[in-house]
């Protein structure tokens, strides 16, 4: 029966908390921010002014220094196997502090939360608690803590997709999400209980050692990794656990569209490739497998599947956000065949894609946002005529649709080329799974351009030619992020510097 | 050198976006200041460029110096891969003997590119912004020699292109600039991928690295890495790269059945568009094939010979049906144009000395030859806002000079003696006819130059001789002086060609006329480098 544990023990168990305890600053400093946010929204209560904001950005900023302390340390695990620390935790850790940074610095800019909500108190305090989450997202090496952790996620993701309460669109966005997202949920813990029942361990290091040494029936194995990939296919919105994201991204708040499009994307990247990389490295199973399948075919469906079906159903569409939402089921496709390819260059690849992704997206995601202000619509059709109204945004929509269709000068079209890159040099195998890539993104370039296509090419219904003027802020903000999109298209070894420097992931060596 | 002359339109777009966009002479200017300049450069490049070096492969010890001329090599990108060493991009222009035709040709169309985009009125900043953009890209098309720097060049036409055709096109223009933007960009993303793989089946003997040089490409021995997905012995791989390249060149070319893109766009364009359409971009098509895809995959073009001969030969009869059939005078010249286009595919396809030359040659004369005739029917559509034949009659008594320039381009497109196109064509045919393989082809081929003749004459018949017809898009009325003049409804410039006109289209006339008599300024460019290049597509395996 259960023993309680001897005073040693106790000492023992205490020691290695706090030991762990120095691996953990940024975490517990970003909970501290928290807090902080609803101490201060209590106290700032009914004034008008962004403090709040200022507030969050400030302390996102400040936890980036903790961050980058953490480079300092050896990469390993603590608390006991539940978590690690290693380059490519510290890679997530950056990219979530930065689109959460990005996401604030969107929400100061639509001026559709000055109509829906009255109070922002709880808003940035969420998205500073999604950060926590998807860090330890990307963290986690236990399966409790990957639960733990993607429910904090979720959870979070919920309240921020609903926060128009008294908008429809946004209540039904949110109820979808939390619909979808509990019954993947469920599966996945499903999946997890197996993979428990096989081998005996939650670690995902002790699991992929155990399934090394002793092999597993090849059926439930197969099941168990189904069901886990429905928890992530669901966070990373991938064919066929895709069905929430059209409907959730057209009605949350843009800002949140954008937030979960391009970070809870990445967590759910993050975690995909740490669980399978980690704990089923070999590809999966012996070869007398008498099922012939294994995750990575599983991932190879669902890749072709969700650049297929996003860039097709995307056609069709006629509000931007959700034909960014198609677009970004797509783009969830070519993150994975960055990651079928199971070596250093193909998560370099990956990694490289998700930091262009984050550029590209976001800025497409704040045009429509300044769009959306001043025209007070989502839909093609208002955009009629906008080219010539605001040139800027007019100029960055483009740019950033551009790299996302993948051409360049602009980082898309590294991120891609990196993608098929890492593709063709497995040999001849995997040409034809980049052959359909490559296909889709041509596909996609008729959607895309039918945004500047509207802008530029149609005259707007009104004959108004008045320009609109977006503000000084918001302009500066699209330059850079325009200009960034093409200087990293040109001169890309930075980011791929760092992306390859990320690549290592702790409890396993990628060729 | 070649960095200026590719920059400096892009150079010139930048100072147009501080220029505010109520200034329109001034961006016009600053334009045009930038295109003249770009002609003296090509100038000079002409001047300096010395003949008896060959380019297409690397010269004496593996280096392109002694070689290519006006070479330009940096390191551009060099990215740290895992497990791959490292992914080496470099800033790599050079020129050799076609190289160097190709880019004095699109100086000059250029250039008279942006006298004939005085006229446009509508958003003229964006307008001369895109136009620079555009002529960068060209420009940096033809001088890369680096696959990845020429990438980047071919796609960033792309966008420009979209645009101008959308913006300033005719009614239909949102059909056309999508049509003309996905069927490249179909042709293009698999020239991505066959990239990647000649990336990494091929190494520079300098550096013993993988590269994406051109330069190191053509030689067959650099393929030395066994079993990458392009070395020698993996045929099937290398036969299907051969055939994607081919078919993403042949798109831009374009060569049928992948051309219908091509009438749409030319209708839709402004005049200008039209002239760098037809004159320049068509051009990369062959170009991109005489200097990518033959040379690296010598093996396959010796044995693709004959049906590249047939598609040559079906672009020219077909075009020049197309082109009989048509009412629209606009219409007509662009299915000319892939008639013509058709020779160069003909002349690459006999594989020796007399039929690439002439190719080559072709590929110059049909960009001023076009350019030339896009003019001319932009002129006719300002004043008459048709381009419908039958709308017309008589024009030569009424406009006289502008008659006598339409029959010099008419004659030099339709091959007459005495003018560039006759001498093309006819070393097309020697060519064609001196290889065993497209000399049937050949034979069927030459029957295009009578239909050429025939649609050609019978449109300048329709439309200069005889009398106005009764549903004319103009009117008679006698002149004080008692003659019968014409008028056009609504305007009122001058009736014959005016200054603007006659300086964009006698350059062109000239260099046509010269050309014709005298072809030796650009065949001694060529002879040398076409040489080498057949002598690298022989090559024994």
């Amino acid at each position: 029966m259960f023993e309680l544990p001897s005073g040693a023990e106790i000492q023992g168990i205490i020691a290695s908390i706090q030991g762990s305890v120095g691996f953990f600053i940024p975490e517990i400093y970003l909970s501290a921010l928290f807090m902080l946010l609803i101490i201060v929204d209590l106290v700032a209560k009914g004034r008008k002014n962004n403090l709040l904001a200022i507030t969050t950005l400030l302390g996102l900023a400040g936890s980036t220094i903790f961050i980058y302390q953490q480079h300092a340390l050896p990469a390993g695990e603590f608390f006991f196997g539940m978590y690690v620390l290693d380059e490519f935790a510290l890679f997530f850790k950056y990219f979530f502090v930065l689109s959460a940074i990005v996401a604030v610095v969107v929400t100061m800019a639509d001026e559709q939360f000055d109509r829906e909500v009255k109070s922002m108190g709880e808003y940035y305090a969420l998205i500073v608690a999604m950060v926590i989450g998807m860090i330890m997202m990307a963290s986690s090496a236990d399966l409790l803590m990957i639960f733990l952790s993607m429910e904090l996620v979720s959870f979070t993701g919920y309240i921020l997709a609903g926060y128009f309460k008294r908008n429809p669109r946004s209540s039904e966005a949110a109820l979808k999400y939390l619909v979808y997202g509990a019954v993947s949920s469920g599966l996945m813990v499903y999946g997890f209980s197996l993979i428990y029942g096989i081998t005996a361990q939650t670690n995902i290091i002790k699991i992929g050692l155990e399934l090394a040494a002793h092999g597993s029936d090849s059926l439930v194995m197969i099941l168990a990794t189904l069901l886990v990939l429905a928890g992530f296919g669901y966070k990373i919105g991938a064919v066929p656990f895709h069905f929430w994201s059209p409907d959730v991204y057209e009605g949350s708040p843009t800002p949140i569209t954008a937030y979960l499009s391009v970070a809870s994307k990445a967590a759910g990247f993050a975690l995909l490739m740490r669980f399978f990389y980690v704990s089923i490295p070999h590809g999966g199973l012996p070869p007398e497998d008498k099922l012939g399948m294994d995750w990575l075919s599983l991932l190879m469906i669902l890749s072709v599947a969700s650049m297929i079906y996003g860039n097709v159903v995307a056609l069709w569409q006629k509000n931007v956000k959700r034909l960014l939402a198609y677009s970004s089921i797509a783009h969830a496709g070519y993150l994975l065949l960055g990651i079928l390819v199971m070596d250093q260059f193909g998560t370099q690849a990956t990694l490289f894609y998700l930091l262009s992704y984050f550029l590209m997206n976001f800025g497409a995601f704040y045009v429509v946002i300044l769009i959306s202000n001043k025209t007070g619509s989502e839909n093609l059709d208002d955009y009629r005529g906008l080219g010539k109204k605001m040139p800027l945004a007019g100029a960055a929509l483009t740019v950033f649709l551009i790299s996302l269709v993948g051409l360049p000068p602009t980082v898309g079209f590294i991120g891609k080329l990196m993608i098929f890159s890492a593709l063709l040099t497995k040999g001849s195998l995997y040409i034809w799974i980049a052959l359909v890539g490559i296909m889709t993104s041509v596909i996609s370039l008729y959607y895309y351009m039918l945004i500047p296509l509207n802008m530029y090419l149609r005259e707007s219904k009104q004959s108004d030619e008045q320009s609109m003027n977006l503000g000084m802020a918001p302009q500066i903000i699209l330059a850079v992020l325009m200009i960034l999109t093409l200087y990293f298209g040109l001169f890309f070894t930075p980011l791929s510097d760092f992306a390859k420097y990320s690549s290592a992931i702790f409890g396993i060596t990628l060729q | 050198m070649l960095s200026l002359i590719v920059f400096l339109p892009i150079i010139a777009g930048l100072v147009i976006l501080a220029v505010p966009s109520s200034q329109k002479q001034i961006i016009r200017i600053v334009s045009l200041l930038a295109a003249l300049a770009q002609g003296v450069l090509a100038v000079l490049i002409w001047r300096g460029y010395d003949p008896a070096l060959p380019g297409i492969t690397a010269g004496p010890g593996g280096s392109p110096l002694g070689s290519f001329q006006f070479v330009e090599k940096v390191p551009w990108i060099s990215l740290n891969l895992g497990g791959f060493g490292s992914l080496n991009i470099e800033y790599f222009l050079g020129v050799d003997g076609i190289s160097v035709t190709m880019v004095i040709l699109t100086a000059l169309v250029s250039a008279i590119g942006v006298l004939s985009s005085w006229t446009i009125q509508k958003q003229v900043k964006g307008y001369f912004i895109l136009y620079n953009l555009l002529a960068s890209a060209m420009m940096g098309c033809f001088v890369a020699l680096d696959f990845f720097l020429f990438y980047v060049f071919w796609e960033i036409m792309l966008l420009p292109m979209y645009f101008l055709i959308g913006i300033w096109g005719g009614p239909n223009r949102e059909y056309a600039a999508i049509k003309f933007f996905l069927y490249t960009l179909f042709g293009s993303v698999f020239m991505l991928l066959v990239m990647i793989g000649l990336y990494f089946s091929v190494t520079d003997p300098a550096t013993g690295l993988h590269t994406f040089s051109l330069v190191a490409m053509a030689t067959q021995t650099n393929f030395n890495i066994p079993g990458a997905i392009f070395a020698p012995e993996n045929h099937l791989w290398r036969q299907i790269a051969f055939i994607v390249l081919f078919v993403g060149f042949a798109i831009k070319v374009p060569m049928f059945p992948f051309h219908t893109w091509l009438p749409d766009a030319h209708v839709e364009a402004p005049t200008p568009i039209s002239v760098i359409l037809a004159g320049v971009l068509l051009k990369l098509g062959t170009y991109g094939m005489i200097r990518i895809n033959f040379p690296l995959f010598p093996e396959v073009f010796q044995a693709s010979m004959f049906v590249i001969g047939i598609f040559g030969a079906i672009n020219i009869i077909y075009g020049a049906f197309c082109a009989l059939a048509q009412k629209d005078l606009k219409k007509m010249v662009a299915y000319s144009s892939i008639s013509h286009m058709g020779y160069v595919l003909l002349g690459l396809s006999a594989g020796n000395s007399e039929g690439m030359v002439g190719a080559l040659y072709q590929m110059f004369n049909h960009g001023t030859i076009t350019a030339m005739l896009f003019l001319l029917v932009g002129v006719i559509y300002d004043r008459a806002h048709t381009r419908q034949i039958d709308k017309f009659g008589g024009l030569a008594s009424y406009m006289p000079v502008y008659a006598a320039v339409v029959t010099v381009a008419w004659f030099a497109s339709l091959g007459l003696p005495g003018l560039s196109g006759f001498i093309s064509e006819a070393l097309v045919f020697v060519g064609a006819f001196s290889s065993e393989i497209t000399r049937p082809i050949a034979m069927v081929s030459v029957l295009g130059i009578v239909f050429g003749a025939a649609y050609l004459l019978w449109s300048l018949q329709r439309m200069f001789l005889g009398k106005r017809k009764d549903d004319a898009a103009y009117d008679l009325v006698v002149g004080k002086d008692g003659h019968e003049h014409i008028h056009f409804h609504d305007w009122n410039g001058k009736l014959d060609l005016d200054g603007r006109e006659l300086a964009m289209l006698v350059p062109l006339v000239v260099i046509t006329i010269f050309l014709g008599i005298y072809p030796m300024p650009v065949l001694g460019m060529l002879t040398s480098s076409i040489n080498k290049l057949v002598q690298v597509l022989a090559l024994p395996l």
